[in-house]
């Protein structure tokens, strides 16, 4: 990446829905090639909707989301181009119901990349055996279990060869026996370099593999440091209360 | 009460037309007024962009769209088909091609026939399909788009394909209805079956059997269709089973 290692930067960003008041306020960041941020907070703090905020999923009120060199919260971009390489999981997974895992992988590749389907589909089996589900492809996502789901999800992403993954509370939906194993895909993926912004709840998560963690709170980042700094010497009174409560 | 069906037999062949005519006529019907559905629910649906043109022709197509149901839910198709037939293709009004099909099917009668049942069925199947489109998880939308898929992509290949398999026991129906209502196409001259079995009762003097035959035609009409679409259903929600 020419931009100086840095991948995405968030200027000044403002969200405010009808009837909420400022639900980012004024947010900047950025997010370094190789970067794992680990955002956190209490609930309506403004994580999720920043976190969609960034591939435009929720269209920012105000502000700027530069995306390799692109603010893609301009009006003239065509926002599509850029979601491709930018991978999303989601919470609840949505998995496309009525086709198979291997559907569900291939078929962004062909639509959007226009990739041969032999291709699309040795790509995903690679990337399905990678999280050990090569032999549920032919499966319907109904058939599998909520962290094979979130697996899928994730390797479906991965399929588009995305620059970054944006991961939008991805184990919150999971029953407590699955969300290790969909933590150590996150896990792996991080240590294979992939850049990463992750909401989530999982502060051993944010501990081990975050590069930089991010304390929101009200639509403002409060804090923000490496993972050691953030859980040792929590600085904002509402960051020492935050963890007071979920450590 | 006695019934002499076999008086019928020499009267057959006004049968076979009639079916052949309400079938024809369905088909049509079903088709123009299911792509004609689909049109108006995505509009329905749709959200204006961020230009002032852009938003002036949404509020236009949405205000236009909204009459069109209105004015079709409100009105007895009766009405609906005299307009479209005495109005809209009378004097002064548009002229319908004037081919003949398999001989007895001609298209001064056909061509008004199908354009007032597809406008009166595009309207209810319009409300089916938004409906439909709807009750599909915005999440399904917002993954598809995340993976860089198009507006178009979206609807194409993940939200019709689901929607479409949720509303396919309302458009059975619609179909069904369809067919028993193209009787009422009978009153503008059309030689479906309803006419043909008018026909018969006048010509054989015989006021029971023609009706009584006719109803069990539509019957033979009726329940192949929604058992055809049954099994499409069924087929289409392989992804819902363990």
């Amino acid at each position: 990446m020419a931009t100086s290692g840095k991948l995405i930067q968030v200027k000044d960003l403002v969200k405010t829905f009808e009837n909420r008041i400022h639900a980012i306020d004024h947010v900047s960041l950025d997010i370094n090639q190789g970067d794992v941020v680990v955002i956190v907070g209490p609930s309506g703090s403004g994580k999720s909707t920043f976190l969609r905020s960034l591939n435009l999923l929720e269209e920012p009120t105000s502000g700027e989301v530069i995306f390799e060199g692109v603010n893609i919260a301009g009006k003239k971009v065509n926002i599509d181009a850029h979601r491709q390489k930018m991978g999303m999981v989601f919470q609840h997974f949505n998995l496309f119901p009525h086709l198979t895992i291997l559907e569900n992988m291939i078929l962004a590749p062909m639509k959007v990349k226009k990739m041969p389907k032999q291709e699309a589909e040795g790509k995903a089996l690679s990337l399905l055996a990678r999280v050990g589900l090569e032999d549920r492809a032919h499966a319907y996502p109904i058939q599998l279990s909520g962290g094979q789901k979130q697996r899928v999800a994730i390797v479906r992403a991965l399929c588009m060869e995305p620059e970054v993954m944006l991961f939008d509370e991805p184990t919150s939906a999971l029953d407590p026996e699955m969300v290790g194993e969909v933590l150590e895909v996150m896990k792996s993926l991080a240590r294979s370099g992939m850049t990463m912004v992750v909401v989530t709840h999982e502060m051993g998560f944010a501990r081990e593999v975050a590069t930089r963690v991010i304390f929101m709170d009200s639509g403002k980042i409060v804090e923000e440091n490496p993972p050691e700094e953030f859980f040792a010497h929590p600085k904002s009174d509402r960051l020492k209360d935050f963890l007071a409560k979920v450590l | 009460m006695t019934f002499e069906f076999g008086k019928m037999a020499k009267y057959a062949f006004y049968f076979e037309r009639g079916v052949l005519y309400t079938l024809l006529l369905s088909a049509c019907t079903v088709a123009i007024g299911f792509v004609l559905a689909l049109v108006v629910a995505l509009i329905r649906i749709s959200k204006p962009g961020k230009s002032t043109l852009s938003k002036a022709v949404n509020k236009a197509l949405h205000l236009i769209t909204g009459l069109y149901i209105e004015v079709i839910r409100g009105t007895p198709m009766l009405v609906q088909l005299m307009i479209v037939y005495y109005v809209l293709f009378g004097k002064g009004g548009f002229t319908a091609p004037k081919f003949m099909l398999f001989g007895f099917i001609s298209g001064e009668h056909l061509i008004p026939g199908i354009i007032a049942l597809s406008l009166n069925s595009g309207a209810y199947v319009a409300e089916i399909v938004r409906a439909g489109i709807q009750g599909i998880d915005y999440g399904q939308t917002e993954a598809c788009r995340s993976l860089g898929m198009t507006k178009f992509q979206n609807m194409r290949y993940i939200v019709l394909p689901q929607a479409i398999k949720n509303i396919l026991p309302a458009i059975a129906n619609e179909f069904v209805t369809i067919i028993k209502e193209s009787s009422i196409c009978s009153v503008i001259g059309m030689q479906e079956l309803m006419f043909n079995a008018k026909l018969v009762q006048g010509a054989s003097f015989r006021p029971s059997e023609p009706l009584l035959l006719a109803a069990f035609l539509y019957l033979c009409m009726t329940v192949p269709t929604s058992k055809i679409i049954a099994y499409f259903e069924r087929r289409m929600r392989r992804g819902d089973q363990r």
